[in-house]
């Protein structure tokens, strides 16, 4: 699977993308809660989010399987907002099991275009390049039911880029798969959304995912959209609590907020905007501002470490009992084993505080 | 359509229990009147009490008899002999390509043998037990395969007797209770089958229910539906509180609440 | 490399020795494995394979037990034997193909339900109860509905002053009639799981790729149907060929189906001295059964190839 980069179907033909204030109840549920999202042409968004956030029927709304009971969803500036599903020419790439059994992977990728009137020679060449582009030139003419759960997921992006769609739709496309497969495919989605440079929406809960792959990420909860930003932003300067607490690890530790500044355990760190601003406050910080020191009676423990190739992550206990989890480069974490004693230390980067 | 269809399978269901309950014509109105007397008469024919305590004891021994050839033999051949597995299959789901009539014919020989060397035994309606438990095999097959294949059976068998478990402890402490639905199942089913069985009893000439139903219906039609529709309630109930245990219902409402609103 | 090699080749080595030396008791567990199958397959072989064998050689022999094709001579030559043959297919047929198209109707009716709904468990327990255990119920059902007294027979007589005598019900089409209502409900019991196993995921695809429901149902979903429907059909078809309760509850003279005639065989067998043209028209049917239960076979196979 290593790039053989065949040519790209279509370049740069990207298209902007509107949401524009979309409300969806399902009976006393509200699943839209007035989301507003600008794509730009080319751009990959992710929509991150824990289950029943939204952001699938965000996705399903723009693919045209599901309305929207208020607002607009705008496409290249024309409003698609009740036009049908198969008249939207959006390429979609499910969960899983979306390939129809019942046909080869050449035959799934030339679905959409028998649809739409290509000769059988047309049809079989671009199925067969598509294909190809996703890596399976030679697997033409297996069934679904004969290939593994990435390869089924790679026949199902040919099958949604081979209709040239205005828009790509990935809705959790990795979340069937094995650990590796999944790292694997995603660069490679990554790779061909960039070269063929389709506007693209990508729905997963897996932050991990979200931030490697979004040109921009959007974190969604409970329908409404919490922050939307690029993936360094989200992950350092989190706007609201749930953003500061969903993405990421935080570690949890009381402190005392005075004139916008935190003092935890002695010193003094910049809060972010949004935190609290005066009184105890809980402030959120990641495993790699925190440091560790080896330092007799200074009353924290090492507790576990775990080693992460390049990083090391090392539990702490603290006299209270509680435990905070910092991260380092392996090679500063030689001197620690468990049981030795050591002292905490914060970087100071900005962090978000909640109060209590 | 849709409608039609159903007042197509309901109708003859209501019209049972119009028919059951038809009363005397009111002498003076000439009106005819509603009365349980077809359902007080059941008791007033003995062979009909009979036909239906010998069916509800084949019913009882069927249902042990099947889950005590089946339930072990099913469990050793996924935990030992997976080879086996599409054997004991075939053999489960043989009865289906094998019309009961036909059995009837090729059973007979062996009845009348039972008839003249075991004596009273041999004439009793309980010995259908043994062809029943046959009949029964094809859907108590299904029901317990489909709650072994919902189980990782194996992995739990290797689990138990890692922690000292004997085959028999592994297999009734440790199999059985993960795959109660689908014995459940398979002995609701069973129950159903032999109240319901017709053919073979009535060419052997054994009285069960469905005997008597028939010969009493040339007699006393009222008292027949009265009875053939307590017995299709009765097996409706059974079969709907088990829809509810039964394999699988559990994963499909799994299933259901994952999937977006 | 070749460290890798020796390391790992010396394990499997030193392997081989308690390995060797225990062959012999694996294999005689082994066999053992096998010994707990075998009340499963005398049982099995007492009441169902030597029934079908009784049946099977003794439809090739005379009275006298000796070797014999009169049997199956009877069998195509007389006129009764050939006539039933065919009012049984018939009869399996016309009720297979009605049943299987409004069962299948209805199947899909109950599919777009709710999937945990108590509408839709009741609806299966009731198409249990009426699919599998009726025979001799279900026309007494009929009994009450068509009858000569019956619900519908005395509505129409009473109330639409129409000459309504129910005689129909027990002839041939009555007894349509009859089985199209036990088949009905087996279709849906067989095919709900085919219908249960087609997936949102695909028609939402083909719709974004452009298809509506009439591309949907032509090129993925029927197909993907085709094997489970048409393997339906035939259990529906050996269903009815089979049946002999209702059949002889509903038409109690006579021996007008295979089975009845089957029956008939049976009980004057002594009588006609023809003990064992019985036994001929049982294998008979077993072939045909058989047969359709092979087809049968291979289609589900098919089937269950492309789903899971």
């Amino acid at each position: 699977m290593t790039s053989t980069s065949p040519t790209p179907a279509a370049a740069g033909h990207g298209v902007a993308v509107v949401f524009e204030e979309m409300h969806r109840w399902y009976g006393p549920v509200h699943a839209l809660d007035g989301l507003s999202i600008d794509i730009a042409p080319g751009e990959l968004i992710a929509l991150l989010g824990p289950s029943g956030c939204g952001k699938t029927t965000a996705l399903r709304a723009l693919g045209g399987l599901d309305v929207v009971d208020q607002g607009r969803i705008l496409v290249d500036g024309k409003d698609m907002t009740t036009v049908p599903a198969n008249k939207r020419n959006m390429g979609i790439v499910f969960q899983a099991y979306s390939l129809f059994p019942n046909m080869t992977a050449r035959d799934n990728v030339a679905y959409g275009l028998r649809l739409r009137g290509v000769d059988a020679d047309a049809r079989k060449k671009k199925a067969d390049d598509m294909l190809d582009l996703v890596g399976l030139g030679k697997q033409t003419t297996r069934y679904p039911h004969q290939m593994s759960g990435g390869q089924q997921q790679r026949v199902a992006l040919a099958r949604a880029l081979a209709i040239e769609p205005k828009v790509l739709l990935l809705d959790e496309p990795l979340s069937a798969l094995d650990a590796k497969v999944r790292r694997q495919l995603r660069e490679e989605i990554r790779r061909i959304q960039i070269m063929v440079g389709i506007t693209t929406l990508f729905v997963t809960h897996d932050q991990e995912e979200a931030l490697a792959m979004g040109d921009r990420v959007g974190v969604m909860s409970q329908g409404r959209l919490e922050q939307i930003a690029a993936p360094a932003e989200l992950y350092d300067k989190p706007k609201t609590r749930f953003v500061a607490e969903f993405v990421g690890l935080t570690n949890r530790i009381d402190g005392t907020v005075e004139a916008g500044r935190i003092n935890l355990l002695g010193t003094s760190l910049p809060l972010l905007p949004g935190s609290a601003t005066s009184g105890h406050a809980t402030a959120l910080v990641r495993p790699e501002s925190i440091r560790l020191a080896a330092q007799t009676g200074s009353g924290a423990r090492v507790a576990a470490i775990s080693f992460l190739g390049s990083m090391c992550r090392v539990q702490a206990a603290m006299p209270s009992g509680e435990i905070l989890i910092a991260q380092m480069a392996a090679s500063d974490f030689v001197s620690l084993q468990p049981g030795t004693e050591v002292s905490v230390s914060f970087l100071p980067a900005p962090v978000f505080a909640i109060a209590d | 359509m849709l409608v039609a269809v159903l007042a197509y399978l309901i109708l003859p269901l209501i019209a049972m229990l119009e028919f059951s309950t038809r009363g005397d014509v009111d002498p003076v109105t000439k009106a005819a009147t509603r009365s349980l007397q077809s359902y007080a008469a059941i008791f007033s024919y003995p062979n009909l009490v009979d036909g239906i305590i010998a069916s509800l004891e084949i019913a009882a021994l069927t249902v042990v008899g099947m889950l005590a050839i089946l339930v072990p033999t099913m469990v050793w051949t996924v935990v030992r002999v997976p080879r086996m597995r599409r054997v004991v299959e075939f053999l489960c789901l043989l009865p289906l390509a094998i019309p009961a009539i036909v059995i009837v014919v090729g059973i007979a020989p062996i009845y009348r043998f039972i008839g003249q060397h075991l004596g009273p035994l041999g004439a009793s309606p309980l010995t259908l037990t043994f062809i029943d438990i046959i009949l029964v095999l094809p859907y108590s097959y299904r029901a317990i395969d489909s709650s072994l294949r919902g189980i990782d059976t194996a992995t739990l068998a290797d689990a138990a007797r890692s922690l000292g478990a004997s085959w028999p402890r592994t297999i009734f402490e440790v199999i059985v209770p993960n795959i109660r639905g689908g014995v459940l199942s398979a002995a609701v089913l069973g129950i159903a089958l032999v109240l319901g069985e017709f053919t073979i009893s009535s060419l052997l000439s054994f009285n069960t229910v469905q005997v008597v139903i028939y010969l009493l219906g040339k007699r006393d039609p009222f008292v027949s539906v009265a009875v053939s529709l307590l017995a299709l309630v009765f097996a409706f109930v059974l079969l709907f509180v088990i829809s509810r245990f039964a394999p699988g219902a559990d994963n499909r409402a799994q299933r259901a609440a994952e999937e977006p609103a | 490399m070749t460290q890798l090699v020796t390391r790992s080749a010396s394990p499997s080595a030193t392997a081989a020795g308690p390995a060797s030396s225990g062959a012999g008791a694996s294999r005689f567990r082994g066999a053992g494995n096998y010994l707990a199958l075998i009340p499963f397959h005398v049982y099995v072989g007492l009441f169902l394979v030597l029934p079908t064998l009784i049946v099977t050689i003794g439809s090739f022999q005379d009275q006298a037990g000796s070797l014999t094709l009169d049997n199956f001579k009877a069998m195509f030559t007389n006129e009764q034997f050939i006539g039933s043959f065919m009012k049984s297919l018939q009869l399996a047929l016309i009720t297979a193909i009605l049943g299987a198209i409004v069962g299948g109707l209805l199947a899909w009716a109950v599919v777009r339900g709710n999937p945990n709904g108590i509408l839709r468990q009741l609806v299966i327990a009731a198409c249990g109860v009426l699919a599998q255990f009726g025979g001799v119920m279900l026309a007494f059902a009929f009994f009450a509905t068509f009858g000569f007294n019956g619900l519908i027979t005395m509505f129409l007589k009473n109330n639409l002053g129409m000459a309504a005598d129910g005689s129909w019900l027990y002839s041939l089409a009555g007894l349509a009639v009859v089985y199209t209502y036990f088949q009905i409900p087996l279709m849906l019991i067989v095919f709900l799981p085919s219908l249960d196993g087609l997936r949102q995921e695909w028609y939402d695809a083909s719709a974004s790729l452009g298809g509506g429901a009439w591309s949907f149902w032509r090129n993925v979903g029927g197909p993907i149907l085709a094997p489970s429907f048409l393997g339906a059909l035939l259990l529906l078809f050996t269903n009815a060929f089979s049946a002999y309760a209702t059949a002889q509850a509903v038409i109690s003279q006579g021996c007008a189906l295979i089975t009845q005639q089957i029956a008939c065989q049976m009980q004057s067998e002594v009588i006609l001295g023809q003990e064992n043209v019985g036994k001929a028209l049982a294998l008979g049917m077993i072939v045909i059964v058989s047969a359709v239960m092979a087809v049968y076979a291979y289609i589900q196979r098919r089937a269950s190839r492309w789903v899971k």
